[in-house]
């Protein structure tokens, strides 16, 4: 294997405790290896983030007829980091009528990513 | 003007208000919750983002989903509660004046209070930068409250003053609603809120953030029309030359927040350094039988610990009404705790003797971030009575911990307690 081959692929911040530790995901021929990391908490978030990153999804949905205009939402999964615009696109589309209960499923299986769409309140109507 | 009566009256319906009140209804007490806005809540309610919940609940919540949970509960244990009431003063005999809408100006006379009004944004920076007041400039928190409940964006291409969370959240949620946040500008030389909202929020956005700047100047007469930063000294002087044009139609201000007390002040309570009001281990101010806690007490990093801070209030008021309600003051003996190097304010202000043996709560701050330090409590004699290493610590990280000054030796004749965060000793001498 030559020198070369060896390279910093990404820096990932680790956001787990304060401490804060810069993790390098280092590519060594074929494989990836991770440095710098002080625990093993931080390990696995590393390989989750260079792998697979995901993040809850939280914005709003416009309601009809409710006591405010809008209603709170959220993933009840994480989801792929790369597909958040898509799914804020999809929530923009939809309109929900009140009243709505805090957990109600207001989009299924948003785009087949394995998550629903759920409320984050309870809303009465107007 | 019509009239009321409660054991217990709560002034503010956020996060700490109900959990205050579901304290001491659970108890058996008869309390009354007593709200402004329109619905029970709080500034919770807008911060639709999750990461609450995680120390009371275990779980990851928003805020609208965690203050629900307490506003759930208020409901099961029917406490009664007054919404669309402003308290307009509340007096040493603790008697509640508000207006109400539909009952105009209504008094209740209390036999304890607990103050949960929470905080306000400061503006301060802002009210110096030179130019024109043109419109687009908003609090961070007023903008949360536009895009999240009432629903409309207040601009489309932002820059964020401050680096403090609830700038850094709006940040992204700003961009998910498909505006442009130029910047985020910070004046300290590190950032003010949380390395998650940092990573989260900013970089994975690729939102610049630019610190040791500050906006010297506002561009535009009807509208804003862009900003001018400049690069400033330790002592926060403009640096000439440094100036850089954004173009931008709206200004958000993060740069901090601070205790709403005027109403404590009115009623002759004292207030300290930290724009909270002055208060004893009891978390009770020093008028006899009114109490403070969550945001109005001190700014907390967490709306799990304005719970926690509410349960502790709502219980030392049940011993109150117990205890000491209708009987003589008794003038006690107290250490006052002083904020020695690098610490911002310390809760409580005061602690009495008389609870010497007891586990007493801190709460403190630093005034700025650094490495390897060691927390030291001494007494009035120089002597160090507990000691704790820490890695780091930051203003933006409250430091919580518990202390009993009678296991800990505290000489009882001491006067007062000093608190200070210096740097580690041996990390001098080792050179690592
Ligand atoms: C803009 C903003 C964003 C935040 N974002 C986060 C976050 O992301 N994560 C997190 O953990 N924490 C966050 N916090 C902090 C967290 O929300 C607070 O710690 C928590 O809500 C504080 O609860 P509280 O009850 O002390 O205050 P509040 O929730 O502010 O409640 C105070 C209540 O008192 C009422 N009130 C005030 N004066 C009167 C009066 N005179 N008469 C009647 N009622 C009155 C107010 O209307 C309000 O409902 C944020 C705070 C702010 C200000
Ligand atoms: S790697 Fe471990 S110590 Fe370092 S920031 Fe992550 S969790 Fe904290």
């Amino acid at each position: 294997m030559s020198e070369s081959s060896v390279s910093v692929v990404k820096v990932i911040r680790c956001i787990v405790c304060p401490t804060g530790c810069q993790i390098q995901a280092i590519s060594k021929g074929s494989d990836i290896v991770f440095e710098g990391y002080a625990c093993e908490r931080g390990l696995e978030y590393a390989k989750q983030e260079f792998y697979e990153p995901k993040r809850i999804l939280t914005t709003t949905i416009r309601v009809e007829d409710g006591f405010l205009p809008l209603i709170p939402v959220r993933t009840d999964k994480p989801i792929l980091k790369d597909r958040l615009r898509e799914a804020l696109n999809e929530i923009a589309k939809t309109v929900v009528k009140a009243p709505v209960k805090m957990g109600d499923i207001l989009i299924e299986n948003i785009l087949d990513l394995d998550s629903n769409l759920i409320a984050s309140r309870d809303l009465v109507k107007k | 003007m019509k009239k009321y009566k409660s054991d217990v009256v709560v002034i503010g319906a956020g996060a700490a208000g109900l959990a205050a009140a579901i304290e001491v209804k659970k108890a058996g007490l008869e309390v009354l919750l007593i709200e402004r806005d329109k619905e029970l809540g709080g500034i919770t309610l807008q911060c639709i983002h999750n990461g609450f919940g995680l120390k009371e609940f275990e779980e990851e919540l928003t805020g609208p989903e965690y203050v629900q949970r307490f506003i759930n509960q208020v409901k099961e244990l029917k406490i009664p509660y007054l919404l669309d009431s402003m308290v307009i003063e509340i007096t040493k005999e603790k008697l509640v004046y508000a207006v109400n809408r539909n009952e105009g100006l209504i008094e209740i006379k209390a036999k304890t209070i607990i103050l949960a009004m929470g905080c306000r944004e400061k503006t301060r920076g802002a009210i110096n930068i030179p130019g024109f007041r043109p419109a687009g400039i908003y609090t961070a928190g007023q903008a949360q409250r536009f895009v999240n409940i009432e629903g409309y964006l207040p601009g489309n291409t932002y820059v964020i003053l401050g680096s403090g969370d609830i700038g850094m959240i709006m940040a992204r949620r700003l961009t998910w609603e498909g505006c442009k946040v130029k910047a985020v500008v910070e004046i300290q030389s590190y950032v003010s809120g949380l390395l998650r909202n940092q990573v989260q929020c900013l970089e994975d956005y690729d939102i610049p953030l630019i610190t040791g700047f500050t906006v010297t100047k506002i561009h535009g007469h009807e509208r804003i029309k862009g900003v001018t930063i400049s690069k400033v000294s330790r002592n926060f002087d403009r640096i000439i030359g440094s100036d850089k044009f954004i173009e931008c139609d709206t200004l958000l201000l993060s740069v901090g927040l601070i205790p709403e007390n005027e109403l404590t002040l009115e009623a002759g309570a004292e207030i300290s350094q930290n724009g909270g009001p002055l208060v004893d281990e009891n978390l009770e101010t020093t008028i006899d039988g009114i109490f403070a806690c969550g945001n109005v007490l001190q700014v907390h990093d967490l709306v799990d610990m304005v719970t926690a801070e509410a349960k502790r209030a709502g219980k030392n008021a049940i011993e109150y009404l117990d205890t000491r309600y209708g009987k003589e003051l008794k003038k006690q003996k107290t250490f006052k705790c002083i904020s020695g190097e690098n610490v911002g304010y310390v809760k409580p202000d005061v602690i009495n003797k008389e609870d010497i043996a007891k586990d007493i709560h801190f709460t403190f701050r630093v005034k700025y971030p650094a490495r390897r330090v060691l927390i030291q409590f001494k007494d009035e004699n120089n002597n160090v009575i507990y000691s704790r290493k820490k890695i780091y610590v930051i203003p933006s990280e409250m430091i919580e911990l518990n202390l009993n000054l009678e296991e800990a030796n505290v000489n009882p004749k001491s006067k007062s307690i000093t608190i200070e965060v210096i740097p580690r000793p041996e990390v001098l001498i080792e050179e690592d």
